[in-house]
């Protein structure tokens, strides 16, 4: 089973970046959460896989939380 | 408060071409004695091409401007006579580090291996690399600096241009064969060509600060996005010499530009930074910016570099470095197309380059900028989810942006010989070479880059077959040796392994076999020739 890739995948994070600020560029923030709705979608189907989904639902739910001050 | 403390003054000169009876006729005029500009004249002067720089004021100093000095830049700088003083008088570091709040994101080197002369970077008060460049202009006795000296009109021709020039004396009229245009964001040679200067202009203040004090920070790089002292704004601290700092603060697209920069509210702000209230300010101003260029660097006999050809935001510190290799690009080409050694389509090959370049630093610059200054409620929720994620997920860290630092670019240029052989090595054809600690015929230590300097050169690993001729050749193991290895990993070398070096130290060519007739071939292309053919 595969399970969720956390290590950078892109060879140009900077213009991937930029590439989902321009596809908001001149949106209202409805239509904004729209796209965002859309292409969530999208990108599911494009995993494929169910428990990978899951995984990205609780890092993203994780990250969410606020920031314990920790002594390193 | 803006008082300079250190300020060159130099002098207006009545010059013998003010009293001619015709205008006199110069190969290449420089307007503009900016670090573009000096470069540009020293490293042609240096050529042996007599040159003329113009300057409208006739001092140094307003303003901080400029800071950081790459490694690329560094390596021009020293080829041109300069880097020692900018070297001892700098801040070297290498380190950058990304905050968020009060928490480490993450930290950066820009340059983890050893066997480089150059640092990754210097930070240095502009004042002192421009005092430091008009020293080395006025050691070369075929560099005339003409200060005061402010080009009022501009007639181009097919075999250059005639510049009338205002004086304290009154004006007069030069004839150049080249006009190189190195005179700053608000160019006036520009706009007396009524050239557009086109982009995106960013809507975000920035607050930009000098501040004298003794400060525990380390000399490295910090970059605070929503810093604690600095509610939801971004913040970004560097050293300067002479325990100056540099602050840069966010201040939102609405705050009041003059309100800003009064002492009531900048000293508050810096001492919530700070800490304390133990420092002084040297020097304060608000800016927006604008990533723009030319949709042309080279209009005829007229050629512009740095600013005036091109403007990005400070993020990356791709102003100065980026101006400075403009110049590094086309002095050996104006020099061999003056010398008649290459055809004056060579020029050409300085706009496609360089045109390149502010292509890839204003997309960088744009992209940092889009990073730091989120422009709509969705943009800041992308840029929120980057920075929480980059605390989970690796490869969120990687598209945490607060400024990607300047680096020189790899020329994808007809001046470049295909590569036919397959290379591993941090050597790419038509990048800078690496540097590399290597020893000279006695033994003693020379760095690569020294041993180059600006000439075209082969480079060639022996294996017993006759010696490539043309260029200069450079015999390793014999002229050059290898003692560390350093050379052979870095250029991925091999017995037979031929390198062609262009005058601006670019990679030109490499074969693992050359042949003369290949070698030949190359060195013509290098130089402009169609098809590698004179």
């Amino acid at each position: 089973m595969t399970t969720l890739t956390t290590e950078s995948r892109l060879a140009d994070p900077d213009q991937t970046y930029r590439t989902l600020i321009e596809a908001h560029r001149g949106l209202s923030d409805e239509d904004s959460a729209a796209l965002n709705s859309r292409l969530v979608l999208i990108l599911a189907n494009h995993i494929g896989e169910h428990a990978v989904l899951q995984e990205a639902i609780a890092l993203a739910k994780q990250s969410m939380e606020p920031v314990e001050p920790t002594s390193e | 408060m803006n008082t300079r403390k250190v300020l060159y003054q130099y002098g207006y000169r009545r010059c013998p071409d003010q009293d001619r009876p015709s205008p006199a006729r110069h190969s290449v005029v420089v307007v503009g004695a900016g670090p573009v500009g000096l470069c540009t004249a020293i490293d042609l002067a240096q050529r042996g091409i007599p040159v003329v720089l113009l300057d409208d004021a006739d001092r140094i100093g307003e303003g901080s401007r400029g800071i950081c000095y790459a490694k690329r830049t560094l390596e021009i700088l020293d080829r041109l006579g300069v880097a020692e003083p900018c070297l001892e008088k700098g801040v070297t570091w290498k380190i950058g580090k990304v905050f968020q709040n009060d928490d480490l994101l993450y930290a950066f080197d820009l340059l983890p291996e050893e066997g480089h002369k150059m640092p990754a970077f210097i930070n240095l008060q502009q004042y002192y690399l421009e005092h430091a460049l008009v020293e080395r202009a006025a050691a070369l006795p075929n560099l005339e600096i003409r200060w005061r000296n402010k080009v009022v009109d501009l007639k181009r021709h097919n075999d250059g241009a005639k510049l009338t020039i205002e004086t304290p004396e009154g004006l007069y009229d030069l004839d150049a064969e080249w006009i190189v245009a190195a005179d700053g964001a608000r160019s006036p040679l520009r706009a007396m060509l009524g050239l557009a200067f086109q982009g995106e202009a960013f809507e975000d203040r920035f607050l930009i600060a000098d501040v004298k004090m003794k400060g525990d920070f380390p000399p490295e790089r910090w970059f605070w996005f929503d810093p604690p002292f600095h509610d939801g704004q971004s913040a970004l601290l560097h050293k300067q010499p002479d325990d100056v700092w540099r602050i840069d603060l966010q201040l939102g697209r609405d705050a009041d530009v003059r309100a800003e920069q009064a002492p009531e509210r900048v000293m508050p702000r810096l001492r919530q930074m700070l800490g304390h209230d133990n420092f002084s300010l040297e020097w304060v101003s608000v800016y927006t910016f604008q990533c723009r260029r030319l949709e042309r660097f080279v209009h005829g006999r007229v050629v512009f570099a740095g600013d005036a050809a091109h403007q990005v935001s400070p993020f990356g510190a791709r102003g100065a470095n980026s101006g400075i290799q403009d110049a590094d690009n086309l002095a050996w080409k104006l020099d061999l197309v003056l010398k008649g050694e290459a055809p004056e389509r060579l020029i050409e090959s300085y706009d496609l380059e360089r045109s390149a370049a502010a292509d890839e630093n204003i997309g960088h610059s744009t992209r940092s900028t889009d990073f730091i200054a989120p422009r709509s409620a969705q943009e800041l929720r992308f840029r929120n989810a980057a920075l929480a994620l980059a605390r989970h997920a690796p490869f969120a860290k990687r598209m945490v942006n607060s400024g990607r630092l300047s680096m020189p670019s790899t020329y994808d240029t007809p001046l470049s010989t295909p590569d036919v052989d397959t290379w591993s090595g941090s050597a790419r054809l038509g990048a800078p070479l690496p540097d590399a600690p290597m020893q000279d015929r006695n033994g003693r230590p020379i760095w690569l880059l020294d041993a180059i300097g600006g000439e075209e050169t082969i480079l060639h690993v022996p294996n017993g077959a006759q010696l490539p001729t043309g260029s200069r050749v450079l015999v390793i193991g014999d002229d050059l040796i290898d003692a560390h290895g350093t050379f052979a990993q870095r250029f991925d070398a091999s017995p037979g392994s031929t390198y062609l070096v262009r005058p601006d130290q670019h990679l030109a060519a490499r074969w693992r076999h050359g042949t003369p007739s290949l070698i030949k071939g190359a060195s013509y292309r290098l130089r402009g020739f169609e098809g590698g053919h004179a």
